[in-house]
C-alpha cells in the first residue's frame, strides 16, 4: 500500500524536491535505505522516526553535508548534480536549522545572518542585515526581546535557537524554498514554541515547503499536512496527518519486524545489591543486583549518560549520598575515537591500562603478566588481530570496541557501565558482544547499559525509561515491547 | 523590544558604538596603558614630550605589527609561534638585500607573505594543528635569515632609516605607525562584511562551512594579512635598529601572543580586538621601561614584568565573568 502512494507521488514531475532511492551508510552501518521522499510546494509535513532512525542523515543529505552513496535527488524537476555543496544547496532554496546550531557563537544575529548571504556584503550591511533579521524574528516570533548586534554566545539558548530559526527564514538574491527544521522546538519555550509552529503553517499557505523534524507527536498531528515516519534507515509510512491518533503513530514507529528475537539472559546468579539510587521526587528508585542486566532506555539526552557518570563518580569516592554503590565499577564508552581509545598504543596496552594496579609490583609493570593479560582476554572476546601486539589503528571500529570492553572485563570491577557501547558497531561483532555480556553476567558481573537501539533492551532484565532527566517507567524483561518503550519516551506534558 | 527605529536615545548610541568597538573587551587593557604611562610620566618627567614619546616608544611599532599579525592568526583559532623568526627573516633581507638588490630582496620578501598563506592552506587540507605548522616554519624562518645574513649587520636603505626619524607634526611617529594599523586592522575585522567570515571562522568553522562560505579562503586570507603585518614589523625593525639580525625575533612571538590576550583577544578563536591589541603591544612594550625607569634590578625584571602581566589577565578573566550574562 505504501508502494503504491509513494510511486503516485512520485508522477507528479513538478514535485519541489523528490528523493527517489536514497541510500547512505557510514562505515558498517546503513544510515538511510532506499529512501524516497516529494515534497510540493505549500507542503508541510512531519518527519518523526526513534533515535538513529535516518532522519539526521535525510537532513545532511538535502543540506549538500553528505553525500548520498546510491539515489537521486532533484529540485524542481532539475536533478541536483553531485557534488552537492551547502552554498549549492542554499541558491536551490534549501534551508535548514540544525538540532545542533549552526551559529557562529562569537558574531552577533546581524553578523550571522550575513554569513549566509553574501549579496548584503558592502558598505552598509549593518542595517540591511539588521533589517532581514530584525523583520523575519518580528513575523516568526512576535514581541521577543532579541538584541540583534550582541554575540550570540551571549544570549540565553532560546533566543540562539530562535535567531537560527528566523535566520533559515530571511531572504536576500535567493529564495527559502524548502526549510527542514530538526527538533526546532526542544530549546523553545512553549509560548515560543506554538509562534514557530503556526508561522510554519503559515509559511506554507504562501507557497513554501517546510519539513518538522520532531519528537514531539503533538505537534506533527496537530500541526503539519502529512507525517513521514522513519524507521531502521527506512520510511516506513507516509500518511495524511488529518484523523491519525499517537497510538496509529506508535504502532508505525514500531512496526517492523525484528531482525531477530534475541534470546533473554536468565539471571540465575542471586547475589547482593550493587548500585542504588533511592526513589526521588516522584521518579522511580534505580537498582542493579549483581549477576544483572539493566537497560537505560529513552531518547537520547534525557540523562541516561548523567546517571552512568554519576554512578561511576559514586564507585570511586563513595561520597554521593543518593547513590549507594558496592564494589568497582569500570566505564565503557561509545565514543571510542574521543573518550575510549588511545590511538598510539598497541591493543594490549590498551586492554591492560585500566588494570594497571592489580598488575604493578612496587611501581612496576612486569611485562610477562601484562601480555598474558592482554593476550587471553584477546582471544576470549575474539578481537580479530595477529597479536596484541599491533596497534589499536589496525582494527576495525567494531575490534576497537571489542579492545574496550575487554579492558571492562580485564579489570576486577563487579560493576560494567556501558554508555551505548555498540554505536557503530555492524551486527556480527554486536552479537559476539552479546554473547560475551551474557557470559560475564553468569559470573556474577552486573551491567547497567544506556543503548540507543531497542534491540538491545530485550537483553535486559529490567529497563528504564529516562524522560527530562528523570526515570520515568520501568519495564521488567516480561512487560517490555517496543511499544511500551516508545510510549515512555515520548511522555508529553 | 526589537530596537528596529532609526532614531535612539544619544545615550544608548555612544553605549551602543563602544560596545561595537568592543570597549568591553580592550576596556581592561586600555585602563592599564593608561595607568603605566601615568606612572612613567610621574618617574620621568621629561618623557611626557614630543621627543620623550619618541625615544620611549621608538620600538613599538615593531611589536605593534607583531601583535596584529598574531592576532590575525589567532582570529582563525590558530595560534602562530613562528612569527618572531618570521619578521626576524624580513629583518635581515631588508637590511642584507634591500639596498644592494632590490628586486631579489622584494620578490623575497612578496614570497615570504604568498609563504604565509601557503602555511594556511596546509593547516587546511592535511588538517594539521596551526602549532605545529608554525614551530617548523619558525625553524625555516630562522634558516633563511641566516643564510640571507650570517652574521648581523647589513646595509639598511637610507630611504627607511629617514623614514623613522620623521617628526610628524604634533604626534610622534610612532604613536602614528600604533593609530593607524589599530584602524585599518579594526575596519578590516570589525567593519567590512568579508571580516564577519573572517573571524566566523574562529568562532565555529562548520557553521560557515554550512552557510557554503570558502573556509580556505578566509583562513588563507587571514594568514596573508598576517604575513603582510610580518613584512612591516620586520621592515620596521630594520630602519630602527639600522642592522639585520636572524636572531632579532626571538622574544617576539610570546610578547605578540601576550599582547593579543592582553588585549581583550581569547585562544578559542574568533574573538580577538585589534584596538585592545594595539594597547596591549603598548602595554608589553612599556611596562619594560617603567620597571627600568622605576630602578628594579635588571635581574627582577622579567619576573616583576610577568607579574603585571599576569595581574592583568586575573583582572580581565574577573571583568568578564561580571559582563556575562
Amino acid at each position: 500500500m505504501l508502494a503504491e502512494r509513494q510511486a503516485g507521488r512520485e508522477a507528479t514531475s513538478a514535485s519541489l524536491l523528490l528523493l527517489r532511492g536514497v541510500s547512505k551508510s557510514f562505515g558498517p552501518v546503513e544510515a538511510l535505505k532506499q529512501v524516497d521522499l516529494a515534497l510540493d510546494r505549500g507542503e508541510y509535513i512531519g518527519l518523526i522516526g526513534h533515535n538513529g532512525a535516518g532522519k539526521s542523515t535525510l537532513m545532511n543529505i538535502l543540506m549538500g553535508v553528505v553525500l548520498p552513496d546510491h539515489g537521486d535527488f532533484t529540485v524542481e524537476g532539475r536533478a541536483v548534480a553531485e557534488p552537492n555543496h551547502p552554498a549549492k544547496a542554499h541558491g536551490l532554496g534549501i534551508r535548514c536549522v540544525f538540532q545542533e546550531l549552526s551559529l557562529c557563537p562569537n558574531l552577533s544575529a546581524m553578523e550571522n545572518t550575513l554569513v549566509i548571504h553574501p549579496t548584503l556584503g558592502g558598505v552598509g550591511w549593518e542595517k540591511r542585515t539588521r533589517t532581514l533579521i530584525t523583520g523575519a524574528l518580528v513575523e516568526i516570533f512576535p514581541g521577543n526581546r532579541i538584541d540583534v548586534r550582541r554575540p550570540v554566545s551571549e544570549l540565553p539558548i532560546g533566543d540562539r535557537q530562535m535567531i537560527e530559526i528566523a535566520r533559515a527564514f530571511t531572504e536576500s538574491d535567493t529564495a527559502a524554498k524548502i526549510v527542514i527544521l530538526d527538533e526546532p522546538t526542544s530549546s523553545l519555550d512553549s509560548v515560543a514554541a506554538e509562534q514557530l509552529l503556526g508561522y510554519l503553517a503559515r509559511a506554507a499557505s504562501k507557497g513554501r515547503a517546510c519539513i518538522l523534524i520532531t519528537h514531539k507527536l503533538n505537534e506533527v498531528l496537530n500541526h503539519t499536512q502529512r507525517i513521514v515516519v522513519m524507521k531502521d534507515a527506512r520510511v516506513v509510512a507516509d500518511v495524511p496527518a488529518s484523523g491519525l491518533s499517537r497510538d496509529q503513530l506508535f504502532e508505525m514507529m514500531g512496526a517492523v519486524s525484528r531482525v531477530a528475537a534475541t534470546t533473554a539472559a536468565t539471571a540465575t546468579y542471586q547475589g547482593q545489591r550493587r548500585i542504588e539510587l533511592p526513589e526521588k521526587s516522584g521518579a522511580p528508585a534505580l537498582h542493579v543486583e549483581a549477576g544483572e542486566i539493566v537497560g537505560l532506555a529513552g531518547l537520547a539526552g534525557h540523562g541516561q549518560k548523567e546517571i552512568l557518570r554519576r554512578i561511576y563518580k559514586a564507585s570511586r569516592t563513595r561520597k554521593d549520598s543518593g547513590c549507594v554503590v558496592t564494589g568497582a565499577a569500570a566505564y565503557v564508552s561509545g565514543d571510542r575515537q574521543r573518550e575510549g581509545i588511545f590511538p598510539l598504543w598497541s591493543i594490549a596496552l590498551n586492554i591492560t591500562l585500566a588494570s594497571i594496579r592489580r598488575l604493578a609490583h612496587a611501581g612496576f609493570i612486569g611485562s610477562a603478566p601484562e601480555t598474558q593479560l592482554a593476550e587471553s582476554w584477546r582471544q576470549r572476546i575474539a578481537i580479530r588481530s595477529a597479536s596484541a601486539t599491533q596497534s589499536i589503528l589496525a582494527l576495525s571500529g567494531g575490534n576497537r570496541q571489542k579492545v574496550l570492553v575487554a579492558r571492562a572485563f580485564a579489570t576486577d570491577s563487579e560493576i560494567i557501565l556501558f554508555d551505548d557501547p555498540t554505536r557503530g558497531v555492524d551486527i556480527g561483532t554486536k552479537r559476539e558482544l552479546y554473547d560475551q555480556i551474557r557470559t560475564a553476567a553468569g559470573t556474577g558481573r552486573c551491567f547497567l547499559w544506556y543503548t540507543t537501539e531497542n534491540d538491545e533492551l530485550f537483553l535486559c532484565d529490567r529497563v528504564y525509561v529516562f524522560h527530562e532527566q528523570k526515570v520515568v517507567d520501568v519495564l521488567n524483561r516480561a512487560e517490555l515491547t517496543e511499544e511500551r518503550l516508545l510510549r515512555a519516551s515520548f511522555v508529553e506534558a | 523590544m526589537i530596537a528596529m527605529s532609526n532614531q535612539e536615545p544619544s545615550a544608548a548610541s555612544v553605549g551602543a558604538t563602544l560596545n561595537a568597538l568592543g570597549v568591553k573587551q580592550f576596556g581592561l587593557s586600555f585602563i592599564a596603558l593608561a595607568l603605566i604611562l601615568v606612572i612613567v610620566f610621574w618617574l620621568r618627567p621629561n618623557v611626557a614630550s614630543y621627543n620623550g614619546l619618541r625615544l620611549l616608544l621608538n620600538l613599538s611599532p615593531v611589536l605593534v605589527f607583531t601583535a596584529l599579525a598574531q592576532m590575525f592568526v589567532m582570529t582563525a583559532g590558530d595560534i602562530d609561534l613562528g612569527i618572531g623568526p618570521f619578521v626576524g627573516l624580513v629583518n635581515c633581507i631588508v637590511a642584507g638585500l634591500l639596498n644592494d638588490q632590490p628586486a631579489l630582496a622584494i620578490l623575497m620578501l612578496a614570497g615570504c607573505a604568498v609563504a604565509y598563506s601557503l602555511m594556511a592552506a596546509l593547516i587546511h587540507w592535511r588538517q594539521l594543528p596551526s602549532i605545529v605548522v608554525t614551530l617548523g616554519s619558525s625553524f625555516v624562518w630562522l634558516g633563511l635569515a641566516l643564510m640571507v645574513l650570517p652574521l648581523p649587520g647589513g646595509n639598511v636603505p637610507a630611504w627607511l632609516t629617514s623614514f623613522v626619524r620623521l617628526h610628524p607634526p604634533l604626534v610622534p611617529l610612532p604613536i602614528i605607525l600604533a593609530l593607524v594599523p589599530m584602524v585599518l586592522a579594526h575596519l578590516v575585522l570589525n567593519k567590512m562584511s568579508y571580516g564577519v567570515v573572517l573571524r566566523g571562522i574562529g568562532g565555529s568553522l562548520s557553521a560557515v562551512e554550512r552557510a557554503g562560505r570558502s573556509t580556505l579562503k578566509a583562513r588563507m586570507t587571514l594568514y596573508a594579512l598576517a604575513g603582510v603585518c610580518g613584512l612591516l614589523a620586520g621592515t620596521c625593525l630594520a630602519g630602527v635598529t639600522t642592522t639585520g639580525d636572524a636572531n632579532v625575533g626571538r622574544g617576539l612571538t610570546l610578547l605578540s601572543i601576550g599582547a593579543v590576550i592582553i588585549g581583550g583577544g581569547e585562544f578559542v578563536g574568533g574573538i580577538v580586538s585589534p584596538i585592545g591589541t594595539v594597547l596591549g603591544a603598548l602595554i608589553m612594550q612599556l611596562s619594560g621601561s617603567l620597571l627600568s625607569f622605576a630602578s628594579v634590578a635588571p635581574a627582577w625584571q622579567y619576573s616583576v614584568q610577568g607579574g603585571i602581566l599576569l595581574v592583568i589577565l586575573a583582572l580581565r578573566v574577573v571583568s568578564w565573568r561580571r559582563l556575562r550574562p
